[in-house]
């Protein structure tokens, strides 16, 4: 038997991997039920003593994470509802209706995609503020309302929907729009929730955008406010991993519950070229 | 009524659809990259910001002044040093484990799977509070690993030479799993038969991967690389939480570089000259492998 030690180092690799990997999760979960101080201690602790609440009462009583957490979930399903009805509108109709220049509008968007984003934000945020959006909710969904991406995606897949069955509907004299609700939205089910994933992971970490348009603490989402918690509280650890568990974990429990829709679309995403 | 007044309201109707969406992209991503162009021959300052009147064009200068400038080429030897180290490690973590992963041997994929992913989906700023901790010259975990094999404390984010190390090992770390997911369904879709004609003339493990796994994957491969790159090119959040760009500037990336100069300083024409260098040089980057990429024969 070859095969043996093989299979046993494939899978003492892979397990080393996985703990790796998630080890620093493990270890935020543990720290944030530590007593205040306790991560502080040498050797670092790898579980509580004696498992308190204390942080996270903390974190809601005084550091007003309640409103953060608030804001953080408004502004991601906000953001991703709304951009799913531009994106999927938008990408069904560069498939499958026909208009002058519709290819050429592709392409150019296409090529858009390796302009880093980072690009347009201070002209934006000048933008911005002269629609008297700085410093408002409005100003960080605004900018993400619809996405290259997600137009490029919703193409992508509806491109398979047979134009015999639009046409059969067109000739039975239903509306365009009739169509797309009654026909095309139900087709696209399978990528709607992916884009909805997508979009949901994206705006809830987003970060860099947040920071620069929102300077009202009230308004803060919870990335920009657990920096600022962490440029304050430097030295109380069991603090800050509550908060990051606060953070993290919506995001991960989305992901464990659609993981199949969020793979989907990232393989989808990256044969772009 | 008839086909061609069909496609006349399709035509018409076809402009609803899509018409929202090319706004939003329109005004908030195509006129603001122009923009930043025009800004960027600008001295867009606070002043400017209270009164336009302020507002002087001033060509060049902002890019000569910003080549003249140590902090800038600090910042662009910075970025470029977590690119290079940064995207290979990142890659050949990636490639590890996909392979391990489509291994015949592996059990449990699915939960391997799941758990090598589980970084990317997390929050940048909320794991790099954790490894904030985790890198700590006294209490930190890793310090203590190493102690284990009597390696003395290293002060991770407060040593210039080991500050960006550190920043490199979080975001392989927090990324990879991302190309290994992308480079795991390119590996199942090499066809067996292609391995078992290679087993046949007596290929080794390692003749197989090197003349079977890596050109089948090389397109798939490129393409990864590419978008790594461009992702690393815009090195911000970490920094920004894990260090605030030091010690002595040694994580002080090019888009940090933008941040301060425009949302703390308010030097928006600066800035946006910064942005658009970064841009150039990534496009520059992109448009070379490309080419490398043809040249080598696998058109993406």
């Amino acid at each position: 038997m070859i095969a043996k030690p093989a299979a046993l180092a494939v899978n003492a690799v892979l397990a080393a991997a996985a703990i790796a990997a998630i080890f620093p999760l493990l270890w935020m979960l543990a720290a944030s039920f530590m007593a205040p101080g306790e991560a502080s201690t040498y050797p670092p602790p790898l579980v509580p003593v004696h498992p308190t609440l204390a942080n996270y009462r903390e974190l809601f009583a005084h550091a007003g994470i309640g409103r953060y957490l608030a804001n953080s979930v408004l502004l991601a399903i906000a953001a991703t509802a709304l951009s799913l009805v531009f994106n999927t509108m938008a990408g069904y109709a560069f498939a499958k209706l026909r208009f002058a220049g519709r290819e050429r509008l592709f392409k150019l968007m296409l090529g858009a995609l390796v302009i880093p984003g980072q690009v347009a934000m201070v002209p934006l945020f000048l933008l911005l503020k002269q629609l008297g959006l700085v410093n408002t909710y409005g100003g960080v969904i605004v900018p993400a309302l619809a996405s290259i991406f997600g137009i490029f995606l919703v193409r992508q897949y509806a491109l398979s929907i047979p134009d015999d069955l639009l046409e059969a509907a067109r000739i039975d004299g239903a509306s365009e729009w009739r169509i797309f609700r009654a026909v095309v939205v139900p087709l696209l089910r399978p990528i709607i929730v992916t884009l909805a994933v997508f979009t949901l992971l994206g705006t809830w970490n987003d970060f860099m955008w947040p920071l620069i348009v929102l300077s009202d603490q009230h308004l803060y989402t919870l990335p920009v406010a657990l920096a600022s918690l962490a440029r304050e509280h430097v030295q109380d650890n069991e603090l800050m991993m509550a908060g990051s568990v606060l953070t993290t974990m919506p995001v991960l429990v989305v992901f464990l519950l659609l993981q199949r829709y969020y793979l989907q679309g990232l393989m989808m995403g990256s044969v772009k070229g | 009524m008839n086909v061609t007044g069909r496609s006349v309201r399709q035509r018409r109707a076809a402009w609803w659809f899509v018409g929202p969406a090319l706004v939003v992209i329109g005004v908030f991503f195509f006129v603001p990259v122009v923009a930043a162009l025009a800004m960027s021959l600008t001295d867009f300052d606070i002043y400017a910001l209270a009164d336009l009147h302020n507002l002087r064009i001033v060509g060049l200068s902002n890019y000569i002044e910003l080549l003249q400038r140590p902090l800038f080429w600090k910042a662009l030897g910075n970025t470029f040093y977590f690119v290079v180290a940064g995207v290979p490690l990142s890659l050949g973590a990636s490639l590890g484990t996909a392979l391990l992963l489509n291994s015949p041997f592996a059990r449990l994929q699915p939960f391997f799977r799941t758990a090598l992913f589980a970084p990317v989906v997390t929050t940048v700023v909320a794991v790099a509070v954790i490894w904030r901790y985790l890198l700590g010259t006294r209490y930190g975990l890793l310090n203590y690993a190493l102690g284990a094999i009597g390696v003395s404390p290293i002060d991770w984010l407060g040593d210039p030479s080991f500050a960006m190390p550190a920043i490199i090992l979080f975001a392989v770390w927090k990324n990879f799993g991302y190309n290994m997911v992308i480079l795991l369904a390119g590996l199942q879709n090499i066809p067996r038969e292609l391995y078992e004609a290679a087993r046949m003339d007596g290929a080794s493990a390692f003749a197989q991967f090197r003349f079977v796994t890596l050109p089948m994957l090389a397109p798939i491969l490129s393409i990864v690389g590419i978008l790594t790159i461009a992702g690393y090119f815009q090195l911000f959040a970490e920094p920004y939480v894990m260090t605030q760009g030091g010690p002595l500037q040694s994580t002080l990336s090019i888009l940090y570089l933008m941040y301060e100069e425009g949302f703390k300083y308010w030097n928006l024409g600066n800035a946006s000259a910064v942005a658009f260098l970064l841009f150039v040089i990534i496009f520059a980057v992109t448009l070379l492998q490309t080419r490398q990429t043809r040249r080598l024969g696998f058109a993406p």
